[in-house]
């Protein structure tokens, strides 16, 4: 590709020779405001504040730097005094348009610009266009520009709701969240009557939205954005390619499909996970009916610098609570619902109490069942958290309500439960409840253990061969397990198991060999006639039938030892080791010796 | 043996007694259809007992030295008093005593009353069958009030090796002349092993015309009657769904009745390995249908209408648990 | 004849190695407490269970047998316990033939994890059992048999 060199602000600067200067200017990492600019549409020129200062043979001239194209030895001057003079009279006069939108709010503010000298109107709109040109390159066109001069605006064709006809608005949202002012969410409501429904991120726990491609969570392996077909709206018009457009290394590529990879291994690890318990089946606690009801997972992630509040505990209805209750063992240790105890919940709700309280400074109360704090170290931080003040109640909630009987319950969620330390039934009003959510098998649990013949144990967690000898290995050779798949567990005991699980896979490996059961069953071709009654029996295949002798042979090495051929056998041809007939009568005559034997 | 001309005298020929227990008179016909081979054994063997064809009476028997008869074939099952007392007679009088046919090797057809309680045999045939004019109401006399004493029926009936001390089995219902003929000669010239079966320790299968129309993987849905069929003259009876017990029943017959378009019904027995003929072949009947859901299961296996029958036709007395024990048979 | 308070019923066993005896085992681990009738003949899978042990056990003296096998679906050897199943319910026929009553032979899915339901299984079984009485059945054919030492009439 052939290169151009220009100067931007006394700095050399390479440029492709299709490129803008404006793109030019952001490859030299230098800063310039812009409004109606985005680097996946078409430029538009509208907003002017991309204004630079190009000198070119002696003649200087002011340029939109978005529309310009680069040329060899052009000079260019981001921040001379007549490029800010231009800035900062565009500004004005934005302002003046839209003085409580913010974001001119914020660039006017940059720029020293107090209040516009010019008569104030009330626009949202700041007509920069993107809302329009993003409706285009995804392909629908349900908007564009009416109107000239003042009475310029966005709207439908016609102004007739885009539902009508030819019902093109898919209400993907892109026009409203391209939009810098949020002018677009009300013009948006008047085009048509389809709501936007934003994306639930999954690893926000659906407390706020991801775009159709997006990186699922920054420790993602391979951590590079990935496309949800189902939302992408280039899979249901074939034209928005943006972020095809925009990928420098052309990464993007639409035409890729799923496949279906068979590969050979010799050992399996399982370590699909676990599934928290869905407080809705519990509905006592008040999740999914009153909306400052949390789930712990959920909290993870308001609790996160890099979750969906930047780490602030904020209410669903806004605000931040200045009371806080942690409700333990739900979905755990309940004949109504699991069991077993989940093990990880007690010290993750004390953990949870701990960074909440440091936080908001909010009252914050832990029901209990039980404090199970076995591990290094967990006694201690118990004893931490009591000393900081959180409120510790010995018994099982009976409900969430948002029920009021005083004013002190008024816009609460009460809290009600036997405190069975002090022998009475309290209320406790607060003002966030959080539930402490068990451990459970993944929804597909039972069916991953059909297709690798595995069992389950009565939970549904994956059953480990010995629950002491043998954590880590099946009851099928190979395969091991590793993590919350076979049971609740933290992060240092999953640690240890999957070591374990990769250890023993390893030492498969490095043995060179496996050893087989010796259980295997055998034909003596004596007596064999040929009948070929056992051959589908084997759901191994081992059985062939010799044609040259008339005979079926068995492959020991993939015989499994079942006995189903055995036992079919109508002449007692077949015979397996360590269960022959002889050993088994042997042991039917030891239990029924009561009176004298029958004759075999 | 050869007698000597010049310094001894001329050898006896080895003796042999015929008697027939509970039985239909098949074994005495396969004898008799010895044919020709008939007179070549007569060569080799005096007959000294063989009520059916010459005109012996026990009291003969009772006179002989103890021993003195080579060997003794018996057929039929014992159920009688009075078969008891012959075959312990025989028992006696013989050096070895030959189980001849499939029920005194293993009861045969007669044991199957052994799924009936002993009052509802002799009610059935003597007042109740349809057939039968008893207006006297009159049963077997054992004890003698009006007539001689007849011998008394027995509850169970039994294979010869189940009351006396059995030497050697030929099997088959009958056993086929040929095979009575090698039989006859092997016991003179060669006897085996006491206990022996003289029939090959091989299942039917292996000497089946019809064995290369069976394919490897067999699997049924359902069993159809022999008689309810059109049956083909060449294919395997199993692969068009007909019950043949030749999977689990010893070769030695020639597969007459493969031949004769008939499936196997079992009368040579169970070969070596197998201690109870009939629960190893349901073994691999139940093995050969497709069915794993219960209700189609229950369906499939009701295609076998007389399961005990089927699988213990010739067996019963042999079988681990001989006979019925609580009530009647319905 | 033995008293029926202390008739206690002997029960043979098949249970498959991979589901119904581990329940065993883990009942045994966890001391659950269940009578003590059954005598367990350990194989690796139902379908290895041949006829000929059902019956040998009932002639021998056995006054039931308890087949114990993986759930339809979840056989380690993928399909044997559905042979099991089609030979069980052909064997009942010819055991009913017998005159051996049908409670005396029971088939149960207990898999692995399913501790209480072997524990419910054998102590329903054991009670079925006592009120079905001893079966004897050597003793029964030993009565039959003593018919040919009797003198004949």
């Amino acid at each position: 590709m052939s290169e151009v060199t220009l100067k931007i602000d006394d700095k050399e600067v390479k440029a492709e020779k299709d490129m803008t200067v404006l793109d030019a200017i952001k490859s030299a990492g230098i800063d310039i405001p812009t409004l109606c600019y985005h680097p996946g549409l078409s430029p538009a020129g509208v907003c002017r504040l991309c204004s630079v200062e190009a000198i070119k043979q002696g003649r200087s001239r002011i340029v939109v730097s978005c529309s310009y194209p680069v040329e060899e030895g052009l000079v260019v001057n981001t921040k001379s005094p007549k490029v800010i003079e231009i800035r900062k009279m565009l500004l004005e006069l934005m302002l003046a348009r839209s003085p409580n939108v913010k974001v001119i709010q914020d660039l006017a503010k940059e720029y020293g610009i107090e209040k516009p000298r010019f008569r104030l109107e009330e626009e949202k709109c700041i007509l920069c266009g993107l809302c329009q040109r993003v409706c285009e390159k995804i392909g629908q066109n349900v908007i564009n520009f009416v109107g000239r001069g003042v009475g310029r605006e966005v709207k439908t064709p016609y102004q007739m709701s885009a539902d009508a006809n030819l019902d093109i608005c898919m209400a993907c949202g892109g026009c409203v969240s391209i939009c810098p002012t949020g002018a677009m969410e009300d013009t948006f409501k008047e085009s048509t009557m389809k709501k936007p429904i934003p994306i639930p991120s999954e690893f926000e726990m659906g407390l706020t939205s991801r775009k159709p491609i997006y990186v699922p969570f920054p420790q993602a392996l391979p951590n590079i954005p990935t496309i949800d077909r189902s939302k992408c709206a280039h899979f249901v018009t074939d034209q928005c390619r943006i972020c095809e457009e925009v990928c420098e290394p052309k990464a993007i590529n639409f035409d890729q499909k799923e496949e279906t990879v068979e590969l050979e291994v010799g050992s399996i690890i399982i370590a699909t996970g676990f599934k928290t318990f869905d407080p809705h089946m519990s509905p006592r606690y008040g999740y999914g009916i009153y909306p400052n009801v949390y789930t712990s997972l959920e909290v993870e992630r308001l609790l996160n610098a890099s979750g969906p509040t930047s780490g602030e505990v904020v209410l669903r209805n806004s605000g931040k609570p200045s009371s806080v209750g942690i409700i333990h063992c739900i979905g755990s240790r309940d004949e109504n619902t699991n069991v077993y105890c989940s093990k990880v919940c007690c010290m993750y709700s004390l953990k949870l109490a701990h960074i909440i309280k440091e936080r908001t400074g909010a009252e914050v109360y832990n029901f209990y069942t039980d404090i199970r704090t076995p591990g290094k170290g967990f006694e201690e931080f118990y004893n931490k958290i009591l000393e900081e003040g959180v409120h510790f109640i010995r018994g099982k909630v009976g409900e969430v309500t948002d029920h009021a009987i005083d004013s002190t319950e008024e816009g609460k969620l009460v809290i009600r439960v036997e405190d069975t330390l002090m022998g009475v039934v309290r209320r406790i009003p607060v003002d966030m409840v959080v539930l402490a959510v068990g451990l459970e098998p993944q929804a597909d649990a039972v069916e991953l253990g059909k297709l690798l013949n595995i069992q389950c144990s009565s939970e549904g967690f994956f059953m480990e061969r010995h629950p002491k000898m043998a954590p880590v290995e099946t009851f099928t050779d190979g395969i091991f397990l590793a993590g919350a798949c076979q049971g609740p567990k933290d992060i240092p005991d999953t640690i240890a198991q999957a070591n374990a699980a990769a250890a023993q896979a390893l030492a498969l490996i490095d043995k060179g060999h496996v050893e087989l059961e010796p259980n295997t069953a055998y034909v003596d071709e004596d007596l064999c006639s040929g009948c070929k009654v056992c051959i589908p029996l084997c759901p191994y295949s081992a059985i062939s039938f010799d044609e040259s002798k008339q005979k079926v042979e068995i492959q020991g090495v993939l015989c499994k030892g079942c006995g189903a051929c055995v036992s079919a056998c109508p002449s007692g041809a077949l015979g397996q080791n360590l269960f022959e007939l002889p050993q088994i009568m042997g042991e039917i005559k030891g239990i029924t010796r009561v009176l004298p034997e029958v004759k075999t | 043996m050869t007698a000597n001309p010049k310094t001894e005298q001329p050898k006896t020929k080895p003796k042999i007694a015929l008697y027939w227990c509970a039985s239909c008179g098949g074994c005495e016909e396969a004898v008799v259809d010895l044919g020709e081979d008939l007179l070549t054994i007569l060569d080799l063997v005096d007959i000294v007992f063989w009520p059916v064809a010459m005109d012996f009476k026990r009291s003969d028997v009772e006179k002989m030295p103890d021993g003195s008869i080579t060997v003794s074939l018996i057929n039929g099952a014992v159920r009688t008093s009075e078969q008891k007392e012959m075959v312990e007679l025989l028992r006696r009088k013989s050096q070895a005593i030959v189980a001849f046919g499939a029920c005194a090797c293993m009861g045969g057809i007669p044991a199957l009353a052994n799924l009936y309680d002993k009052n509802q045999l002799l009610k059935t045939a003597y007042l109740e069958s349809p057939s039968t004019s008893n207006t006297e109401k009159v049963l077997p006399d054992v004890k003698g009030n009006k007539h001689p004493p007849v011998p008394h029926l027995h509850e169970v009936v039994r294979a010869l090796d189940q009351v006396i001390d059995t030497d050697y089995y030929i099997p088959g219902c009958p056993p086929p002349p040929s095979m009575v003929k090698q039989a006859v000669l092997t016991l003179l010239k060669s006897p085996p092993e006491k206990g022996s079966v003289l029939a090959p320790d091989i299942a039917l299968c292996e000497e089946c015309p019809r064995i290369e129309t069976k394919p490897d993987d067999l699997v049924l849905e359902r069993f159809d009657r022999v008689h309810l069929k059109q049956v083909d003259p060449e294919k395997c009876f199993l692969v068009q769904g007909i019950p043949c017990m030749g999977i689990g029943t010893r070769k030695g017959c020639e597969a007459l009745c493969i031949k004769g378009n008939m499936p196997c019904t079992g009368c040579f027995g169970p070969t070596n390995n197998v201690f109870d003929h009939g629960a190893k072949l349901l073994s691999a009947f139940a093995s050969m249908l497709s069915q794993q859901d219960e209700e189609a299961v229950d369906r499939a296996l009701s295609t076998i209408p007389d399961p005990t029958g089927s699988f213990y036709r010739y067996g019963l007395s042999k079988s681990l648990l001989r006979k019925r024990v609580r009530g009647g048979a319905t | 004849m033995t008293n029926a308070k202390d008739f206690e019923p002997k029960i043979v066993a098949f249970f498959c190695s991979w589901c119904t005896y581990i329940a065993a085992d883990t009942a045994g681990v966890g001391r659950k407490k269940y009578p003590p009738n059954i005598r367990v003949v350990k194989l690796m899978c139902s379908g290895q269970l041949d006829p000929q042990y059902v019956i040998a056990a009932l002639a021998n003296g056995a006054d039931g047998v308890l087949i114990g096998g993986c759930h339809p679906g979840t056989c380690h050897y993928s399909k044997g316990n559905y042979k099991a199943l089609r030979m069980y319910k052909l064997l009942k026929r010819v055991l009913g033939d017998f005159g051996i009553e049908e409670g005396r032979i029971r088939l149960e899915w207990i898999s692995a994890s399913e501790t209480n339901k072997l524990v419910k299984v054998v102590t329903d079984f054991v009670g079925q059992l006592k009120e079905l009485g001893p079966m004897n059945w050597p003793g029964k054919l030993s009565f039959f048999d003593s018919e040919l030492k009797e003198a004949t009439a």
